[in-house]
């Protein structure tokens, strides 16, 4: 690059983050993996002594926050245990293992993409098993994350990548959930309502995934029967719908008394550990991003929300373009709804209500339309920030709406909107922008 | 026929509250086509303002400082609290609606969404969990109509609120600012171009708005005198479906299926079990979606006016 002469090269912004983000800017993802599973293994080991050693009443839970918030005094003694145990051993092991773990990672991406994929996911996962092996707090926390992911990522293909306004996703939760549910108490489960088990226990791990399968198309049938009317012409309608279909669905299991009405309907077997709500995110997020770059799929939709007629005369089948997307993306918000049912073990319809939907929808918003970088951002900032936040009380429900609304009003389509998600741009080595210039 | 009469006399009170409220979501909805979804939660503002109005109205009253009847005591509730809740109306458009004049709608929904949240948990914050009960301000009479009992707050309820509605729509129909807002509903790309302020417009629409939730809310306190800060997510969401399902762009249509909306949810608890009102409630308003997909009075839009 030619840089007028006489003058120091560009070093692009300053300021501290962006500082930062240069003095990583030669690691690659491998290299954050690596620290951050050293960090939670020194946490395993030496986050109990240190904790005591700080003066802190446990291992802090959520990077400090919960205890921060909620006796000011241990300010400094948890700030000081996420730097000697997260900040400080991952910034060291990524800048240091940096070059070692660029090499690595072009040795790995020389090789299929799957094998590249499945080491750093694993590397994922032991990260996060580690990390949440400490308490069932953390287990549920990060599983209810996972579940929040699926369900963004799949109404960020409505809201997003179709450009309407859709309102039903609670429903279509609700529908997996009880779906799900009744297809696990039915086979497997010797409960009150369904009554002695169809099939042997042992086999239910094995035939949970159809369970859930079975969830998702239940959800997706509800789907169909929103789609069917709200398609034939373009507008604000759909959202109208869909807030009287989710509405309806909550009405109606409260009065199925076979599902167990207002009640709920509990003692889910335990089958969504964290391996399997972990795989189950993997997936959704593979599919949904294959769906979004595929010609029929993705693109097509975003057609039909840039300009609907100029689509049709593209060829591009409108209305069963819709259709198709619609339904996938309820299909994920059913599965979604199953794993949550099988992760509390419990579901009642109110759970399914209004503020489930603000909370998908502030998801969805606040990381980014037409993204699945931006959902998954979404998702987890939220649900840990809605976590850490706990000790605030209801002030929390002031503080997070309006985070929000900085967000829409300084970025309107949310933090990481319109970004494709590339699985080798994220996990190929870096060069050091240094040597280029 | 007198069990049906006295569920219409019901029927007509009740969408009293659904109309009010729906006219504000309609008139944000049909000139920024905005969904408004803190207007829910304006209702309730304006029902906690009334309180407050009238305990304080109420307190100065018994401590003699001025000697007024419970009639006058309400309509001066009414008045300023319609005044104080056009305000928070403004305020809201201001903070959460303003600044998104050129994103994308769904975003400025979001921020209702989020708006309607802050101003629950606020009220929860101030209030506390406990609900209020609004003051007894007017005897209560009732009226032996042939067997239909009528009391006079129903009269006064659905005599103001239809009051309210005429006057709207007179206001909209004959003054130099309904004038503006009818063409900045037509179209509120170009208007601005020709010198009609959208910021005032807007104002004025999310003010008028409110005011009419205010009133809605102190009605409701009048008829129903608890107060809960959740009362808006019931009726705002209800109010919200009905205000589209009158059309865009029609205070009639809103008004109408505000009463409609009241109608159904009476006469369905009226046969029905009431644990199936919201089913079936909402199933009819699927039907009639289906059939008038613009719903009552509206008319299909260009597509260039997209979320």
């Amino acid at each position: 690059m030619a840089q007028p002469t006489g003058t120091v090269p560009d070093q692009g912004p300053t300021g501290v983050l962006a500082r930062l983000g240069r003095f990583f800017s030669g690691a690659p993802a491998l290299a954050w993996l690596l620290g951050a599973l050293l960090a939670v293994i020194l946490e395993r080991i030496w986050g109990t002594p240190l904790a005591t050693l700080l003066g802190l009443p446990k291992v802090p839970m959520l990077f400090g926050c919960v205890i921060a918030l909620s006796n000011p005094l241990l300010i400094p003694s948890a700030a000081a245990y996420v730097l000697l145990i997260f900040a400080l051993p991952i910034a060291v092991v990524t800048k240091l293992a940096g070059a070692t773990a660029n090499r690595a990672a072009e040795a790995l991406m020389r090789m299929p993409i799957l094998v590249t994929v499945v080491v750093h996911l694993g590397l994922l996962f032991l990260t996060l098993h580690i990390w949440s092996g400490i308490s069932a707090y953390r287990v549920l926390t990060l599983k209810l994350t996972l579940i929040a992911v699926i369900v963004t990522m799949s109404l960020n293909l409505i809201n997003g990548y179709q450009g309407e306004f859709s309102c039903s996703h609670p429903g279509f939760m609700a529908l997996g959930a009880y779906g799900a549910s009744v297809f696990s108490l039915l086979f497997f489960v010797d409960d009150k309502i369904f009554g002695a088990p169809l099939l042997p226990a042992w086999l239910g791990p094995f035939l949970f995934p159809v369970g859930l399968i079975a969830g998702g198309l239940v959800a997706s049938l509800g789907a169909l029967v929103i789609a069917i009317p709200s398609f034939r012409t373009r507008g604000d309608y759909l959202a109208i719908i869909s807030l009287a279909f989710m509405f309806i669905v909550k009405s109606l299991i409260e009065n199925l008394e076979i599902v167990g009405g207002p009640r709920g309907l509990g003692s889910q077997p335990d089958w969504a550990n964290l391996p399997t709500v972990f795989i189950w995110a993997v997936v959704a997020l593979w599919m949904i991003n294959n769906f979004v770059q595929s010609t029929l799929g993705g693109k097509a939709v975003n057609a039909v929300r840039d300009d609907e007629e100029a689509a049709e005369a593209m060829t591009v089948n409108t209305r069963r373009t819709k259709m198709v997307n619609f339904m996938f993306a309820a299909f994920w918000a059913g599965v979604a709804g199953g794993l949550f049912a099988h992760v509390l073990r419990y579901v009642n319809p109110a759970t399914f209500g209004i503020q489930k939907l603000a909370e998908v929808l502030a998801m969805v918003y606040f990381g980014g339309l037409n993204s699945i970088i931006g959902s998954v951002v979404g998702a987890v900032t939220l649900s840990v920030l809605s976590e850490a936040l706990r000790p605030l009380e209801i002030f929390k429900w002031i503080i997070i709406p309006l985070l929000l609304i900085l967000v829409m009003i300084f970025r309107p389509t949310g933090l990481i909107a319109f970004r494709e998600f590339n699985v080798r741009k994220i996990l190929s080595p870096r060069q050091n922008p240094q040597r280029e210039v | 026929m007198q069990f049906f009469l006295q569920n219409l006399v019901n029927a007509l009170q009740w969408g009293s509250f659904y109309a009010l409220i729906a006219l504000g979501y309609s008139m944000v909805y049909s000139i920024l086509m905005l969904f408004n979804f803190a207007h829910g939660d304006i209702f309730m503002a304006g029902a906690y303002i009334g309180f407050g109005v009238a305990t304080g109205l109420v307190a100065l009253a018994s401590w003699g400082a001025i000697s007024m009847p419970g009639w006058l005591i309400l309509v001066l509730t009414i008045i300023i609290s319609m005044f104080l809740t056009s305000f928070l109306g403004m305020i809201v458009e201001r903070v959460g609606y303003r600044p998104l004049r050129g994103a994308p709608r769904a975003s400025a929904a979001i921020t209702g969404l989020m708006i309607g949240i802050i101003l629950e948990t606020s009220n929860l914050a101030l209030m506390g969990a406990q609900r209020v009960r609004f003051p007894y301000l007017i005897e209560g009479h009732t009226y032996n109509l042939g067997g239909v009992f009528v009391t006079n707050k129903k009269i006064m309820i659905v005599v103001v609120s239809v009051g309210l509605m005429i006057a709207l729509h007179q206001f909209i129909k004959r003054t130099r600012w309904g004038m503006a807002m009818r063409a900045m509903a037509f179209d509120y790309v170009v208007v601005p171009l020709m010198g009609v302020s959208i910021n005032k417009i807007a104002g004025m629409t999310f003010a008028i708005g409110s005011a009419l939730a205010a009133v809605a809310g102190i009605l409701f306190g009048v008829a129903y005198p608890v107060l809960d800060p959740y009362m808006g997510i019931v009726f705002g969401w209800k109010a919200f479906v009905a205000a589209i399902l009158g059309g865009r762009g029609s205070i009639m249509g809103a008004t109408l299926a505000g009463f409609l909306m009241g109608f159904i949810e009476i006469f369905v608890a009226m046969v029905f079990p009431s644990t199936l009102r919201d089913l079936i409630a909402y199933s009819i308003i699927l039907l009639i979606l289906v059939f008038r997909p613009h719903g009552f009075f509206g008319e299909p839009y260009s597509a260039k006016l997209r979320l």
